[in-house]
């Protein structure tokens, strides 16, 4: 009997076997590559000048900080688009309800670079946006090239990601509880602040994680939509690596940017499990 | 039993793979009979031109791209893949050519290299002292496209760009080296200097111009001044005749402080195992209709003087496709810069872009 148990345990870790390899060669591997790249300079000889030159150097600093308030912004913007819409999805009927989430998913069903051109043609200053608010009689406005603009090609591009786990969480909470709170006197605003919002606090963070993460490393959106004036941290990294050709000094802006994610997602990843289990009590 | 099993098996799958391999060789192509690996430009060759030599030849061709001369050392010095061949531009060839990584050319066994005009073999020479290494594919210059109906009078110099006139109508390169080229030569310094005061000099001009800068584009320069997103851009000559085809107000000029002119050539590398093969496809680069088919795709200035021969006389005075000696007279070829130069100009790249 329990040795059943082993041969099956075995027999199930086998089968992780082709994501093991897979891991193996295409994210650790090139992890430790980078880790020594991060750890040696041109000449191959030891040092840590890589890694806090995200710190020291001014150029770095300033695009660590642009990159943090970029990501900070889009998701916030994120968050508050996606509760509302959420909140109003929840009572619609089944078909209703899928045909929204389909909406929803539908930019995702296009190539990530496309979704970012087109806004290029949106925004530049003969852009449609400008066509449209000259033709309404307003004044055009300057917006291509500027940080509003890789904030809202951020925003077009993230927020699925924002919006189904939190849809998800919602949709799980039981609706007695909604009535529960209801018939003790709460008002609508009482009844999201007290029993929505808290128990959709799990799908917020994996929300978050999946919205801030990845735009405080890209460096594509920054490129097209910020015409090249503004830099990120991505865009810096990406310059070392190809046109200054320095991957010591790429490395350790990756290791150290990487370093900042972790914390901040192993910060969250503990407040979603103690989430979790206070749900369960 | 079992191992006679094995056999049958095993005879089978040889079977099989036999059969296989005759389908492959009875379709009358011919018989592949080597490969090269070369890398190139991204749109920078003619795709069916590949399928032709492999058809002629039996040789095939690995076709790798990158976007820039850094990108493809990168690739090529991480020595990932083996390169038989690289295409880049002049400043990197010296680089590399310095730095021995390429093979003599077999000109003797090449046809057809008589077709590239003797001046650009001398252009190339600069930077190839000799003309051991380097075969000319494309050049052109750097310049100004503008649209004439949007400047108040015709655009001659640089001073456009810095004085304020078309603020926030102006597109610079998101590239170095151009980009300090075009402040170097503004100030009626030499492109290629190593003075670390001129290029702080040009430094301090570029940021002045930042903030009359609409972008820093590469790709996309071209279609923001054809679509009148911007008046003006720097731009290389080859982009700028196509953006005259699709807007005619737009006009090409190199200024008369004189500009880039630049080179893009091929180079056999000591990587190369069979330079019999390499120097084959060189020759076919030369060849009229294989050269033709490639200008027609790229539509950048050509040395190949059988080409230029035989366009139209619309096409042959266009500045942009065949500039005039007269226009190129104030103008050089970028050359590798040393070390400390480079490091310096990545520098202060880096500080302009994130100021």
């Amino acid at each position: 009997m329990n040795e059943d148990k082993v041969r099956n345990g075995n027999r199930r870790s086998l089968l992780s076997g082709p994501y093991a390899l897979w891991i193996a060669g295409f994210t650790i591997l090139p992890l430790i590559v980078i880790m020594k790249y991060a750890l040696t300079d041109k000449t191959g000889a030891f040092t840590t000048a890589n890694l806090t030159a995200i710190f020291t150097d001014p150029i770095n600093r300033k695009a660590l900080w642009l990159s943090l308030k970029i990501a900070v912004g889009t998701t916030l913007i994120c968050i508050l688009l996606s509760y509302p819409m959420v909140l109003a999805m929840k009572h619609l009927g089944l078909g209703k309800k899928g045909f929204s989430l389909f909406i929803i998913i539908l930019p995702m069903w296009m190539n990530f670079i496309l979704r970012v051109l087109a806004w290029q043609m949106i925004l530049s200053n003969n852009g449609l946006l400008n066509l449209l608010l000259t033709t309404l009689g307003f004044e055009p406005v300057r917006i291509a090239n500027t940080e509003t603009a890789i904030m809202i090609g951020s925003v077009y591009d993230y927020l699925p990601y924002m919006m189904l786990p939190i849809f998800t969480a919602i949709m799980e909470i039981n609706e007695d509880l909604i009535e529960a709170a209801k018939d003790l006197g709460a008002g609508g605003f009482t009844v999201f602040r007290k029993v929505i919002f808290p128990l959709s606090i799990p799908g917020l963070l994996s929300g978050f994680v999946m919205v801030f993460v990845p735009s405080m490393t890209s460096f594509v959106i920054a490129d097209i939509l910020g015409g090249g004036k503004l830099q990120l941290i991505g865009n810096i990294i990406e310059q070392e690596f190809t046109t200054a050709n320095n991957w010591p000094a790429g490395s350790g802006l990756s290791v150290m940017l990487m370093l900042l994610v972790l914390i901040s997602t192993a910060f969250t990843m503990r407040r979603k499990t103690e989430g979790r289990e206070s749900a369960l009590w | 039993m079992s191992i006679s099993r094995k056999m049958i098996k095993t005879l089978l799958a040889a079977a099989c793979l036999m059969a296989v391999c005759a389908l492959f060789t009875g379709c009358g192509k011919k018989k592949i009979i080597g490969e090269l690996t070369v890398i190139n430009y991204g749109e920078y060759l003619d795709p069916d031109m590949l399928d032709l030599f492999t058809e002629e030849t039996g040789i095939k061709i690995n076709y790798e791209e990158a976007l820039t001369p850094e990108e493809m050392y990168t690739k090529y010095s991480s020595g990932a893949i083996k390169y038989d061949l690289v295409c880049t531009s002049d400043y990197m060839m010296q680089k590399m050519i310095k730095d021995g990584e390429f093979l003599q050319i077999p000109w003797d066994q090449m046809e057809y290299k008589d077709n590239i005009g003797k001046k650009y073999y001398e252009y190339a020479a600069m930077f190839d002292e000799g003309n051991k290494y380097c075969l000319p594919y494309f050049w052109g210059t750097l310049g100004i496209l503008y649209n004439t109906k949007k400047v108040s009078k015709p655009v001659d110099s640089w001073d456009v760009l810095f004085n304020g006139e078309y603020s926030g109508e102006i597109i610079m390169q998101n590239s170095m080296r151009d980009t300090f080229m075009v402040a170097l030569k503004y100030l009626g310094y030499s492109i290629n200097t190593t003075n670390p005061d001129e290029i702080r000099a040009a430094y301090d001009l570029l940021l002045k111009q930042k903030s009359q800068v609409q972008a820093y584009l590469v790709d996309e320069a071209r279609d923001e001044v054809v679509a009148g997103n911007a008046v003006m851009a720097v731009i290389y000559s080859g982009e700028a005749y196509l953006g005259h085809e699709y807007n005619n107000d737009l006009a090409y000029v190199i200024p008369k402080e004189g500009s880039n002119v630049w080179f893009d050539c091929w180079a056999i590398t000591k990587n190369c195992e069979n330079t019999e093969f390499a120097a084959k496809f060189l020759d076919f680069l030369c060849r009229e209709d294989v050269a033709a088919a490639n200008f027609e795709y790229i539509y950048y200035s050509t040395p190949n003087t059988k080409v230029i021969e035989g366009l139209d006389e619309e096409d042959r005075e266009n500045e942009s496709l065949v500039p005039s000696e007269d226009a190129t007279k104030n103008c050089e070829v970028c050359l590798q810069a040393p070390d400390d130069i480079t490091a310096l100009m990545n520098d202060l790249w880096k500080k302009l872009k994130s100021e």
